[in-house]
């Protein structure tokens, strides 16, 4: 929870990690050069005050991680993504039951996100079906550049994704969190094209796909895409840091996103431990597009950052929100909204 | 021509911009008439493919250098320089070298992502030129049918950026905004089409910013004031 002039924000914080990145836990110098990787994303974008020491950041102690997300950091409650790596790392990057056993220390606290990976076929759809026993999921994140044996990669449009995507649906598993990364395969395309987002998107429409980091580098297609869908959302962790190295790039990002899509579709998440939630927060709600840019892209309202910090989050994994944070359905001054929408238009005005 | 110049002609096909102007050419060593030229990227896992084409071209600008007999291009600290720099000095392509596929030739789906991305270079260059002509005063209703002659009589720069991308892509058109296809827009279609445009633009710019900052980071480099 978060309160400044007058206005008190709900907080989910979207996505967020428990990992060990740290030397004894990495296979190989891929395992080595993927934490060196988010720790320069970490040391450019952060504020001076809030970076750490490479040592720091490879494996950071629980306590640490409540008191940055909870005690100092104003999130409410935070979803942990499970990324496996276990190509590259001994134990996983964080794994599924890693993050759940640390989550029932913190009961209210935290949802646990489980993942799959099509390319582990029948036993890993079993598997899945144990994962949501255990923890109860609400939600996936899957990670297409992961790398398996020979694969360097998959797409949520192959044949297995799409037997993955059906167990989801039948096991109540809503929301699917995509996270693209630079691969090898497909080999000759664009690593990042969200293509295959559209495609799986379209065949499950009672799914809902969030697109992290927004599909930067690929900040136009997912645009487009998600104006044809209305069941893709995006995923603001690693698009919300330039808010302080690069504010004038964040407006223009956050009014290009408001633009295609709309205020209802957007999920603010710190990517915790690559950013801490405490300042991203608290610069968003002070954050206004500048003037100049304000003829193309509008204004920034209380209830649209209240959205985007956490009632839009708090809808999809069905959170109780105390009735002091909600906001009136309608939506705010974000303009005419272009692409889709999740509910019809007739019922928002 | 010398090498420095060769590279500069060299370019980050997704970002739009030279590769020494990006600070992607980390030294250049010359001994007599053979040069070794070094590539470093802003992180580790930056898309093997770009990474591929930036040193293929760059091996190709270098070797046509007058006096140049011998042309070595190695990428640094990437987590497949290994086999892009195995692959490039054998003169083999993208899918060979990843595959084990031994049949060589052109690459056309290496081929495809260029195009791909000299489309979007293009279409920011549009939007850019639109936006100057807006500032220059030109009225909205004259875009749809101006031609690039006219549009480089009130903003040579601008005009001239999009002349470059089209000659790359081998693209002619007399219009000064136009498809893919060469054809202008229809007053009705210019607006959506030009809103679309700026998107793209902005995600270009911001990459290119973006990753510019990585590599100060990764490599302690002054940002440039």
């Amino acid at each position: 929870m978060y309160s400044k002039d007058g206005q008190s924000y709900y907080v989910v914080d979207g996505h967020t990690h428990f990992w060990d990145g740290s030397p004894a836990n990495q296979i190989n110098r891929y395992g080595e050069g993927f934490i060196k990787c988010f720790y320069d994303y970490h040391s450019n974008l952060s504020p001076e005050e809030y970076k750490w020491s490479l040592e720091e950041f490879e494996r950071y102690p629980e306590e640490r991680m409540i008191r940055d997300l909870f005690d100092v950091g104003h999130d409410d409650v935070a979803i942990l993504q499970s990324t496996y790596l276990t190509d590259w790392y001994v134990n996983g990057f964080n794994t599924t039951e890693q993050n759940g056993e640390m989550a029932q220390r913190h009961p209210g606290r935290f949802v646990v996100n489980g993942r799959f990976d099509p390319r582990d076929g029948e036993a890993g759809l079993e598997k899945l079906e144990r994962l949501h026993e255990r923890w109860q999921l609400k939600g996936v994140k899957v990670y297409t550049a992961e790398w398996k044996g020979d694969s360097k990669g998959w797409k949520l449009s192959d044949p297995w994704a799409y037997r993955y995507l059906e167990k989801c649906q039948e096991l109540g598993i809503r929301n699917i969190h995509v996270h693209k990364g630079p691969t090898v395969y497909p080999m000759n395309r664009d690593a990042f094209d969200v293509a295959d987002v559209d495609d799986a998107a379209t065949a499950f429409p009672e799914l809902r796909f969030i697109v992290e980091h927004v599909g930067l580098p690929r900040l136009e297609d997912f645009c487009w895409i998600a104006t044809q869908e209305p069941n893709v959302y995006g995923g603001l962790a690693v698009a919300m840091p330039f808010i302080h190295s690069r504010p004038r790039y964040f407006a223009q990002i956050i009014g290009e996103l408001l633009y295609w899509l709309d205020e209802n579709r957007l999920l603010f998440g710190s990517d915790y431990a690559i950013w801490q939630p405490k300042w991203l927060i608290e610069k968003f709600v002070d954050f206004q597009i500048p003037e100049d840019l304000q003829s193309e892209y509008g204004v920034l309202t209380a209830d649209i950052k209240k959205k985007i910090l956490g009632l839009n989050a708090a809808a999809l994994y069905d959170l109780d929100v105390p009735e002091q944070f909600r906001v009136a359905a309608a939506p705010g001054d974000s303009g005419p909204t272009i692409g889709a929408s999740p509910e019809p238009l007739a019922a928002r005005t | 021509m010398t090498v420095e110049e060769a590279l500069a002609t060299v370019r980050d096909p997704e970002l739009d911009r030279p590769i020494t102007e990006l600070g992607f050419v980390a030294a250049i060593r010359t001994e007599g008439s053979r040069v070794r030229v070094e590539l470093r990227l802003p992180t580790y896992f930056c898309a093997p493919n770009f990474a591929w084409l930036m040193v293929a071209d760059a091996r190709d600008a270098v070797a046509a250098v007058p006096g140049v007999t011998a042309v070595e291009v190695v990428l640094l600290e990437h987590f497949v320089s290994a086999e892009i720099n195995a692959g490039v000095a054998a003169v083999s392509d993208f899918a060979a070298t990843f595959t084990g596929d031994t049949e060589r030739g052109l690459d056309p789906d290496l081929a495809e992502l260029r195009t791909t991305f000299e489309r979007k270079a293009h279409v920011a260059a549009q939007e850019r030129l639109a936006r100057a002509l807006t500032a220059a005063g030109a009225p909205g209703d004259r875009l749809p049918a101006m031609s690039l002659a006219e549009a480089a009589g009130l903003v040579p720069d601008a005009a001239a950026a999009v002349a470059r991308r089209r000659e790359r892509l081998g693209l002619r058109s007399p219009h000064a905004l136009c498809g893919d296809d060469g054809m202008p827009f229809g007053a009705d279609q210019l607006p959506g089409w030009l809103r679309f445009a700026r998107t793209v633009r902005v995600s270009v710019d911001g990459n290119a910013g973006f990753c510019r900052g990585l590599l100060e980071t990764r490599y302690a480099l002054a940002r440039p004031s």
